[in-house]
């Protein structure tokens, strides 16, 4: 072939190219309008859901803003958030939340791995029934949690107190009792929420390599090591993620509260959400 | 906000109130099927807070209504005492979806009033349905009303009141010959009752609750014997008389502290459990426990004892109302009306839970005279002292909160009286600070 003909060739290839560009162009114009159809639904709620109602609440934070009646809508500028930061109640409730953050953040990491660990460990038919029961409590609402809790805390009749009294100790008011509340209201949720920290770890595990396991025992290493030098190391990721996620649950922490102790006793185990709550909905006071 | 009785009770409640939720859910559904579909009546909903047995007598109530009134249609609800009950209902109405008739405490109706949140009540269009400002004492009647209206129709009167193990009594020489309580008047004839009841049981003399509403409902009580106010009637400024106060507490103080007749350290279940198991000889609560002892033990109940020389006592009030636009039509506010006069008619069944019934036709009834015991401390109606009215206050508030925790430490011995009262002080006068949400003052 010769020099004139390649050159043809490639020439009339741009040429083709460039005819079909210009289709091509308004076909991704078409997609980007397709997907922006796509997300529309999920914009539009977000808006008046999420981003709206926090522009509102921006604006309310403003004013003495009263959620049953007009006319004690006055302008405070940064009044309210004055208001809040001098108030011994809005301390003590963020205190709470950070208690129960700093307590069971620890417990959750360290026993779900421990967990995760023992039940990896177990082969055979029986390891489902294993993974379920620690993430079963996961798949119930805290509303159901509450209530099964609620009888085991119970003080004349509960489980907890009747072991208790049934080995001869003394019975504990698990929710009435200023610091007991608190720790019950940990207990509750470790139980609860250990379930997905679990199932994170436990697929972390599973994505470990049985080959770096082999080797290392063909180095000598004996479980420990491995567990130490392998298997944490290797789970970073996942501790990561979970810790992440679980200061951000902590830090939210109210439905519990509510249902258990209703942030009683004595606002012993009233956490920052519920202040909020309090403040705004039950005392009117949205602003 | 988080109310005393009711956090041992209410959690009670709760899971009752949850149980009761689906079984009215259940009877509503039912009873609506059942319903002649020519009838013309429109359809209500009925929101109310009641567990245990209170729940129960309210659904059978709700059940003979229906019977008397097949045509009727009505959905009963049953929502978590306290708080989250009074949230649910303030938002339902500030929503404008609120329920057609509604139950209150009316130590939160003049808040409620004041912030619009109610319809006052049509007292030409109640006659049509038989109630009338006769069927109420006055001074029932004049706890309904906000600003010369009324907005409530009062259910009942729930003071708190005397127990006593009738065999501890007897044998600790209180008893008169018919196995009634000899009066009982002043701090030294109590203290001495208690102290003599304490040596036949071996335990205590009086149970009283420490660690929950217990201690402000008596506080209240007994400050308001020796007269005085605590908020200024548009609750906005802290006037308590300081005198008063002290001597009323000082005298709490001693039941536990020095003359050890009360337990510093129980609380709710566990002082009804006291007098239930025959470790006490008397105990201070409200009328609400009588169903706990029928049945299980010999006891009898009296008014609050005159201590300081009168009778007043604390109490709160079960009554109707109707939420702001909650009958926009003649036919729903006929079905309303109908509906709670028609409760209210059957105020015999409410009254054997301990409450002593508004309604004046059943309160004079022999059937209610009859009733022991608890038509004996019936008087109490007249002379009951509700909670201060403030936005703040109210049963299950975080006034009711600040004031408990405050006068508990003079009880179990934490912080001397002065101390407790300078503690509580400062935690009204910090809920006085804020700015008030209401339009207007809670007077009227």
């Amino acid at each position: 072939m010769s020099d004139t003909s390649i050159r043809q060739q490639v020439i009339q290839r741009d040429a083709s190219h460039s005819l079909k560009a210009s289709p091509k162009r308004a076909s991704r114009w078409r997609l980007d309008l397709v997907g922006w159809g796509f997300i529309l639904p999920l914009l539009v709620v977000y808006t008046i859901f999420l981003l709206w109602p926090i522009l509102l609440g921006l604006r309310m934070s403003l004013f003495n803003w009263s959620l049953v009646g007009s006319g004690t809508n006055e302008f405070l500028g940064f009044g309210n958030y004055a208001e809040a930061l001098r108030d011994p109640d809005f301390w003590s409730s963020l205190w709470n939340t950070i208690v129960v953050t700093v307590i069971s953040t620890p417990i959750l990491v360290v026993l779900s791995l421990v967990l995760s660990l023992m039940v990896n460990s177990v082969t055979g038919r029986m390891q489902w029934i294993y993974r379920l029961a620690f993430f079963a409590p996961y798949t119930l609402s805290v509303t159901v949690m509450a209530l099964i809790w609620s009888w085991m805390f119970e003080p004349g009749f509960g489980l907890l107190n009747g072991a208790l009294t049934s080995l001869g100790l003394p019975s504990v008011n698990w929710l009435t009792q200023p610091g007991v509340a608190m720790l019950s209201i940990v207990l509750v949720t470790i139980w609860w929420t250990l379930g997905f920290n679990f199932l994170l770890y436990l697929a972390g595990l599973q994505q470990i390599s049985k080959d770096v396991y082999e080797a290392s025992a063909l180095d000598g290493a004996g479980w420990w090591n491995r567990v130490r030098y392998i298997t944490i190391p290797l789970l970073n990721k996942q501790t990561l993620l979970i810790v992440v996620l679980q200061v951000i649950a902590s830090l939210q922490l109210f439905g519990q509260t509510y249902l258990l102790t209703s942030g009683g006793p004595n606002f012993s185990t009233r956490p920052v959400i519920e202040y909020i709550y309090d403040s705004g909905f039950t005392n009117f006071r949205a602003g | 906000m988080h109310q005393q009785p009711e956090n041992v009770f209410g959690r009670r409640h709760f899971l009752q109130g949850a149980a009761m939720l689906g079984i009215a859910g259940l009877a509503g559904g039912t009873l609506a099927s059942c319903g002649s579909p020519s009838s013309s009546s429109s359809s209500i909903t009925f929101w109310n807070l009641f567990g245990g047995g209170d729940g129960a007598r309210m659904i059978d109530m709700e059940q003979a209504f229906q019977r008397q009134n097949p045509a009727s249609n009505f959905k009963a609800v049953t929502l978590a005492w306290g708080s989250p009950y009074y949230t649910k209902l303030v938002m339902s109405t500030v929503g404008d979806s609120p329920p057609n008739a509604a139950i209150t405490h009316l130590s939160r109706l003049r808040t409620y009033a004041a912030a619009n949140l109610l319809e006052p009540i049509d007292l030409p269009f109640l006659a049509q349905y038989g109630v009338t400002e006769n069927d109420f004492l006055p001074a029932v009647w004049q706890r309904a009303q906000f600003d010369g209206k009324l907005y409530a129709i009062p259910l009942d009167t729930h003071p708190f009141v005397m127990y006593y193990n009738v065999d501890v009594c007897r044998k600790a020489g209180l008893l008169d010959s018919d196995n009634n309580l000899k009066p009982l008047q002043g701090p030294e004839a109590l203290t001495d009752a208690f102290q003599r009841a304490q040596k036949v049981t071996g335990d205590i003399g009086l149970s009283l609750a420490v660690q929950d509403t217990t201690v402000w409902r008596l506080f209240n009580g007994l400050y308001s014997q020796l007269g005085g106010d605590i908020l200024s009637p548009d609750g906005t400024k802290f006037v308590l008389n300081e005198a008063h106060a002290e001597q009323a507490l000082t005298f709490m103080s001693n039941l536990t502290l020095k003359n050890k007749v009360a337990n510093p350290n129980i609380d709710y279940a566990g002082s009804v459990a006291l007098l239930g198991g025959g470790k006490a000889g008397f105990h201070w609560n409200g009328e609400w426990e009588v169903t706990t002892f029928e049945g299980t033990m010999n006891f009898n109940m009296v008014p609050f004892p005159n201590v300081f020389g009168g009778s007043q006592t604390w109490a709160d009030s079960h009554a109707f109302i109707i939420p702001r636009g909650a009958t926009p039509d003649q036919e729903t506010k006929a079905a309303t009306y109908q509906f709670i006069t028609g409760l209210l008619k059957q105020s015999l069944t409410w009254a054997k839970g301990g409450h002593i019934p508004a309604y004046l036709s059943v309160a004079e009834s022999a059937q209610y005279k009859a009733l022991k015991p608890q038509s004996n401390y019936a008087s109490d109606a007249a002379v009951a002292v509700l909670d201060p009215a403030a936005w703040f206050s109210g049963a299950g508030s975080q006034f009711e909160t600040v004031a408990q925790s405050s006068f508990e430490g003079a009880l179990t011995g934490q912080m001397a009286v002065p101390h407790s009262l300078q503690l509580f002080h400062s935690s009204v006068q910090r809920l006085l600070d804020q700015p008030v949400p209401l339009p207007q003052s809670v007077n009227g």
